[in-house]
Formats: C-alpha cells, structure tokens, sequence
C-alpha cells in the first residue's frame, strides 16, 4: 500500500503526540525526531488541527498536543484525511474480464480496510512498547526508516 | 444494571474460572444477547469435550456468583498444515460490564493456558466487518496470521432447481 509523503508524517505526529497524552511537543522536536521537513510538518499539522485531533498554541512555547481518543482513532480515520479514492472509470466494466479484475481489487480493498478500521492509535503505541521492550533499539535508531512498501508518492 | 462508576473497580472483584455445566445457561443468555441468535446446542456441544476430560479450555468470569463472560479455546494441531495452536473459539463479555477489562482478563487467562500447554501461538478467526471486535485482538498484540480463509458458494446442482 502506497500512502502520501502527508499521510504517514500524520500517522507519526499523532503515534508520538498520543504516547505523549497532555504533554505539549514542539513541531521542531517531531520533525528533527522523526527526520522530516519541519515546513511540511507543518502543513499537517494544521489539517490535524482543524480535524480536532490535534490542538496547536503558536509562539516560542508552543507546540501541538493529542486531543482524540488513541483508543478510538484508527489509522482509517487519519489515512482518509489525507488519501482519495480513485474514481473508478467505468470504462470495459461491462466486460466478464473487467468485472473479475474488479471484483479482486474489491477483494483486497475489503481486507486493507478492515485493517485499517481495526488499527488503533493505542494498538500502534502498544505494539511499538512490546517490540522495544523485546529489542531494545540505541536512541540515536531512534527515527522511523523509510519502509520499501512506503513511497513517496505526495 | 452494574453502575458505570462500579466498572473502574469491576476487574479487581472479577474472578476467571473453569466453566461449569450449571453456568452453560447463563452463557447461552450472554451469547444470544451479544449475536441476536439462541444457540444451546453449539455451547453444550463446546462443553463436551470438558466433560470428558479432553484438552477444551472453557473458563468463565465470575462477579459475586453471577456469570459476567466466558472464553472457549482448545490447542488443536496440524488442521490446514499449522503446527500445535491455541484456538480461541469464542469469547464475549456481558454487554453491562464492557469496558471493565474483562475480556481482557479472559483473554489474558486463555493466553496462560495455552502457554502452559506448551504452545506459542494464539489464533482467532471472525467476520472482516467486525471492526470492533477485530480492534480488541489487535490491541492485545494479534496480528495477520500466515493463514487465509476461501470460500465460495456452492450452487444447487441442476437436478434441485
């Protein structure tokens, strides 16, 4: 699954805002954290505040803080702020091959959703603690690396 | 109607025990309360195998006597070419007492058997649309397992139409 460049930054940002609950986290410390453009960060940022997942307070003690409920919000809520379904185009779908090939991409669209609806915040944050605490990783390995099934495609 | 402020405390008074023969009618109720569908036969029929003394794991949350939920598993080996794995068949929570921790300690306390028993994988199978309950596995550590279920209908042959 190909997700935007957007879309991933605001699955990081809500992960490490939530696993911070009330703490106020400056998009200076997200961005150099997880090595991503502080400008970009900023554009999500704002979409995920006016979504009220987030709040945000600007000057130098600023920063953003988790509003939502980890244990409700799933990464289909976040992915759907920020990813747009093809429109289908309708040409050849009247055709027995079309309508297979159709019927196999509805195929793997329903597994991929129940997936997404299913994936907690808190899930991601609690798997996250488990794997670390079975293997420990050094601070400085810290940030994410770029999955080869993650491309830059925003 | 257990009060929404009791629930905090809830888990610490709930006990997990093995189920008996006597509570299978309170766990038909739960069961039909949670799915819409009356099904005595099926839970006799789970209960079965702990009668005999087979390897069924069938335990039950207790609050002051009354039965609150209940968990069904059994370590099963080699169906479909999977090594030895502790199935969860079933688990439900009455719906006045969610959001306790109960399941949790239901699913907690299957988990422990299974371990004991020597396996170390816990596999599950429900319905795709079932978010919400497929969210509760997944926030206990389930994932995706190697395994993927097909089906298809199978059509009336021509002599039944």
């Amino acid at each position: 699954m190909k997700l935007h460049q957007a879309t991933r930054y605001a699955i990081w940002s809500i992960v490490e805002l939530a696993s911070r609950p009330g703490e106020q986290v400056a998009a200076s410390e997200l961005a150099a954290k997880y090595r991503i453009s502080q400008h970009h960060l900023a554009k999500v940022l704002r979409l995920l505040s006016r979504a009220r997942i987030v709040s945000s307070t600007r000057g130098p003690a600023g920063g953003c803080t988790f509003i939502g409920n980890a244990n409700r919000l799933t990464l289909h809520d976040i992915i759907s702020l920020f990813e747009e379904d093809a429109p289908a185009d309708g040409q050849g779908a009247d055709t027995p091959v079309a309508s297979e090939v159709a019927r196999v991409l509805g195929e793997i669209d329903r597994i991929t959703s129940a997936t997404l609806r299913s994936v907690t915040i808190q899930t991601i944050i609690n798997n996250a603690r488990r794997a670390e605490a079975r293997s420990p990783v050094p601070a400085a390995a810290d940030a994410p690396r770029k999955g080869r099934d993650l491309s830059d495609a925003g | 109607m257990i009060e929404a402020n009791l629930l905090r405390t809830l888990e610490e008074k709930v006990a997990i025990e093995e189920a008996q023969f006597d509570d299978l009618p309170a766990i038909i109720a739960i069961d039909s309360d949670l799915t819409g569908i009356q099904k005595p036969e099926i839970w006799y029929g789970y209960y079965a195998p702990v009668m005999t003394g087979a390897q069924r794991t069938f335990m039950v949350a207790r609050h002051e006597g009354a039965v609150v939920g209940y968990v069904v598993g059994e370590v099963r080996a080699w169906e479909f070419g999977s090594p030895p794995c502790g199935w969860l068949f079933a688990i439900g929570v009455r719906k006045d007492v969610r959001l306790a921790g109960i399941g949790t300690l239901l699913f907690n306390a299957l988990q422990a058997r299974f371990r004991r028993l020597g396996v170390q994988t816990m596999r599950t199978m429900l319905h795709i649309d079932d978010h919400l309950l497929i969210s509760f596995f997944r926030s206990h550590g389930m994932t995706a397992g190697p395994f993927i279920e097909l089906e298809m209908g199978i059509a009336p042959a021509p002599s039944d139409t």
